[in-house]
């Protein structure tokens, strides 16, 4: 026990998970270069007829490479450090929705009840 | 024209940055470099400079780093303060067609630097500090998860305060407020180097914030003693891992904001500006969403501070265990969903208006259960009032003043009156200083024990109380008034007549805080003098109840010669009643951590890196950042880490403790 805390980093690195072998990062490269190539041609072609579907798809491109990464670099899954990893995901996860959907209803709000105005005076001769 | 040559060499750091045609500063510069120079002096007299360096300044030991980080926190506690007379002072005078004797862009500088140095450089290492010196004692580790990183963390705080103490003597800070809003901070309204002293001296503080928090995370995840569950950990440690979580998820928003605020102003974007798509009130939006739970951050720990003392002192456990760490818990998410409260009157409709003042007036609910706990549990205790539980007191009395003036606040059309006036100063230094600033000072008088091995004078700790709690009420209640009558902040002159009396009773206030100050560091000499009188030869002084009394005062380097084994929450508590028997033979070489200067070789460098970007020498920035990355890339191929502390040593410190505790009995 007396040495276990300051060893508890070397004990760290022998500690395998399911992931974390050779396959598993050629698995998680080969995709992630696919999910960023794929979207990277679709703009250099021209991308699709409308606008908005393209951003959609290359921000859906975008999702999906966070959990391959996540699944195959930071080897996150539901057991790993005791749960821990998974707590901290939903955490980050709550805090972002908050700070992200909380300033766009703030700004959207400031937006409407503000611009006018400063439109105004921009257009003032 | 200027000399190519020179810009090349200095960026824009001409003669002209020293003020030395402002009398006030060349006072206060010869005041700082006379003291500088008589304690330099007096640790070169006394051949301090290798032991210094050694036994502290390379530390790795999280106690020594905790004592380091309260240290820094009460020198940069008088510049902040001295800032705070000097704005009482001119604010008391300027009436009747008097300027005082600030000129404003002084002015401007002085309440500035008073609110980023209060939050960043005073609240926040005595925060660090105590969490540092007491979370691993209480878990029953023998360090932190990762010592250097907390040597370089605390460097890194000691820079920032360095860069933003260095604009005092060259160049000058910034006249934004503490914040630094745009647009008045952009460069075509800020365009000197205030702004950019504040915003590296922030990031380079930030960043050791930050590290420092993912360290305590860690540490309180992963080093508890055997038998210690998650609802067994000591309250202080609870509230540590809330505030560090809050650390980690709320920094790094500040660290993209001021980000953003640099580019524009070295770059020429416009994320902020009026024109080109920029928007100033995003960054109040986003630097709101990392100051909210920055309030949070400050207060948590110390309500655990209070929490351990309340049940020390009443000598009972503390009442609704399991209920203070959902209030904490709550807290902590709720202290992100009331942001928008910083700026109601922005311009957000209603409905947006309502929902953050219901969850600011939320947030009082776990804040009130918790203060009941503290009744209840001091009810049908038997109550010391030590000097801890005194500041205790003192805070429960005024924090809840504070805390009704907040909730007042809280109400949107209320707020619509009350913006950014003299209320509002006085509504946050009434939670402020009773939470953060009792609360250090009760934890700092609490724990001083246990890291110096013997107690603070109560005499002169008893009087800083009384001239600190006084002089509290005489300062900000006033203000109160002021801000009711709707006296706005941050003015320098008035016209009223009337109510220069108000400004006057504040200004004795803060004298009588002043006397505060001055008898706490009274109090120290005295106590260092006295230390033989004073003296715990226990580790228990208290009676306390938690693992960091089990150990001896100061506690070795190892902390714990066994790791203890936890069955209750008041761990110490349970084995003093189990009639634990300390062992006294059987040690083994224990394994630590090595001292390392790096993390202050990468501090000074941060130094260097910071001034050279303020002042555009670009050359001299490249040179320093290129040096801080070789050298943290150079510290990682040091393999020669750590060292055994050899079983006979360790049977020589705790024999030597054996033979104190007989002695004593």
């Amino acid at each position: 026990m007396t040495d276990a805390h300051l060893d508890h980093e070397a004990s760290h690195a022998t500690e395998t998970s399911i992931h974390a072998t050779l396959s598993g990062y050629l698995t998680g490269f080969a995709l992630s270069i696919a999910l960023t190539a794929i979207p990277f041609w679709l703009v250099m072609r021209g991308g699709l007829d409308n606008k908005q579907a393209t951003a959609l798809v290359v921000v859906g491109f975008a999702f999906v490479q966070i959990v391959v990464h996540m699944l195959y670099f930071l080897h996150m899954d539901a057991k790993s450090e005791g749960g821990w990893t998974l707590m901290a995901l939903i955490f980050t996860l709550v805090l972002l929705a908050i700070a992200l959907s909380g300033t766009l209803w703030v700004m959207y709000h400031l937006d409407v009840n503000m611009m006018p105005g400063m439109q105004n005076m921009i257009h003032k001769p | 024209m200027e000399n190519p040559i020179l810009h090349a060499l200095f960026g824009r750091l001409t003669f002209d940055a020293f003020p030395i045609h402002e009398p006030i500063l060349v006072a206060t510069f010869i005041v700082v470099a006379l003291g500088g120079a008589a304690t330099l002096g007096a640790i070169t007299y006394y051949r301090l400079w290798g032991y210094l360096w050694s036994e502290w300044f390379t530390s790795v030991d999280h106690k020594r780093i905790g004592v380091m980080y309260l240290a820094l926190g009460f020198i940069m506690l008088l510049r902040g303060f001295a800032d705070a007379l000097m704005m009482r002072l001119q604010q008391a005078l300027a009436f009747n067609g008097s300027q005082g004797y600030l000129p404003a862009h002084h002015f401007d500088q002085v309440f500035t630097a008073h609110g980023v140095i209060m939050i960043f450089f005073v609240a926040m290492p005595f925060v660090t500090g105590l969490m540092n010196f007491v979370v691993p004692l209480q878990i029953g580790a023998r360090d932190v998860s990762f010592p250097f990183l907390n040597n370089f963390s605390f460097w890194m705080t000691a820079a920032g305060a360095v860069t933003v103490m260095l604009s005092l003597f060259v160049g000058e800070f910034a006249r934004t407020g503490w914040l630094a809003f745009p647009p008045l901070s952009e460069s075509a309204y800020s365009p000197d180097v205030g702004v950019d002293y504040y915003i590296w001296g922030l990031q380079v503080a930030g960043l050791g914030t930050l590290l420092s928090g993912v360290n305590l995370v860690a540490t309180i995840v992963k080093m508890r003693a055997p038998g210690m569950t998650m609802m067994r950990m000591p309250i202080f440690t609870w509230t540590a891992l809330c505030t560090n979580i809050l650390i980690v998820a709320a920094f790094p928003v500040l660290t993209a904001v001021l980000a953003m605020l640099s580019l524009d102003r070295y770059l020429g974007t416009d994320f902020f500006t009026n024109d080109f798509g920029g928007n100033p009130m995003m960054y109040v939006n986003l630097i709101w969403i990392w100051g909210h739970p920055e309030v949070y951050i400050l207060i948590l720990p110390l309500f655990g501070v209070f929490s351990e003392v309340t049940a020390t002192f009443s000598g009972k456990r503390l009442f609704g265990y399991t209920s203070m760490v959902y209030a904490t818990v709550v807290i902590t998410i709720l202290s992100y969903l009331v942001w928008l409260h910083h700026f109601f009157t922005m311009g957000s409709g209603a409905s947006v208006n309502s929902f953050f003042g219901i969850t600011t007036m939320v947030i009082s609910i776990p804040t009130g259960a918790k203060m009941f706990n503290w009744l209840f549990t001091m009810y049908h205790g038997r109550i010391r009032f030590e000097l801890p539980m005194m500041w205790t007191i003192a805070f429960m009395l005024t924090f809840v003043i504070g805390g009704m003036t907040g909730v007042l606040l809280a109400v949107p059309p209320a707020d619509f009156v009350l913006h950014n006036s003299l209320f509002l100063v006085a509504h946050f230094h009434n939670v402020i200083i009773s939470g953060v600033v009792f609360g250090s000072f009760a934890g700092i008088a609490y724990w001083f024990p246990k890291a110096f091995g013997f107690k603070l004078d109560p005499f002169w700790g008893k009087l800083s109380f009384w001239f600190w709690v006084v002089g509290f009420y005489f300062a900000f209640m006033p203000l109160y008034v002021l801000g009711l009558m709707g006296v706005t902040r941050r003015m320098r002159v008035f016209d009223d007549p009337s109510l220069q009396i108000w400004f006057v009773i504040a200004a004795v206030g803060a004298g009588m805080i002043a006397i505060g100050i001055a008898c706490s560091l009274i109090q120290i000499v005295v106590s260092i003098r006295n230390r033989e009188a004073l003296a715990d030869l226990t580790g228990d002084p208290w009676d306390a109840r938690t693992l960091e009394w089990s150990t001896s005062s100061p506690p070795p380097s190892y902390n714990f010669a066994f790791t203890p084994i936890v069955y209750d929450t008041d761990a110490w508590q349970d084995m003093k009643e189990r009639g634990y028997v300390r062992p006294i033979s059987g040690f083994k070489p224990i394994h630590l951590p090595k001292n390392t200067g790096v993390g202050v070789i990468l501090g000074v460098l941060s130094v260097i890196f910071a001034f050279a970007m303020v002042w555009w020498i670009w050359w001299l920035a490249a040179l320093s950042f290129a040096s801080m990355l070789a050298t943290a890339i150079a510290h990682t191929f040091n393999y020669h880490r750590n060292f055994h502390l050899a079983a006979d040593v360790v049977a020589r410190t705790e024999g030597e403790r054996t033979r104190l505790l007989l002695q004593r009995s």
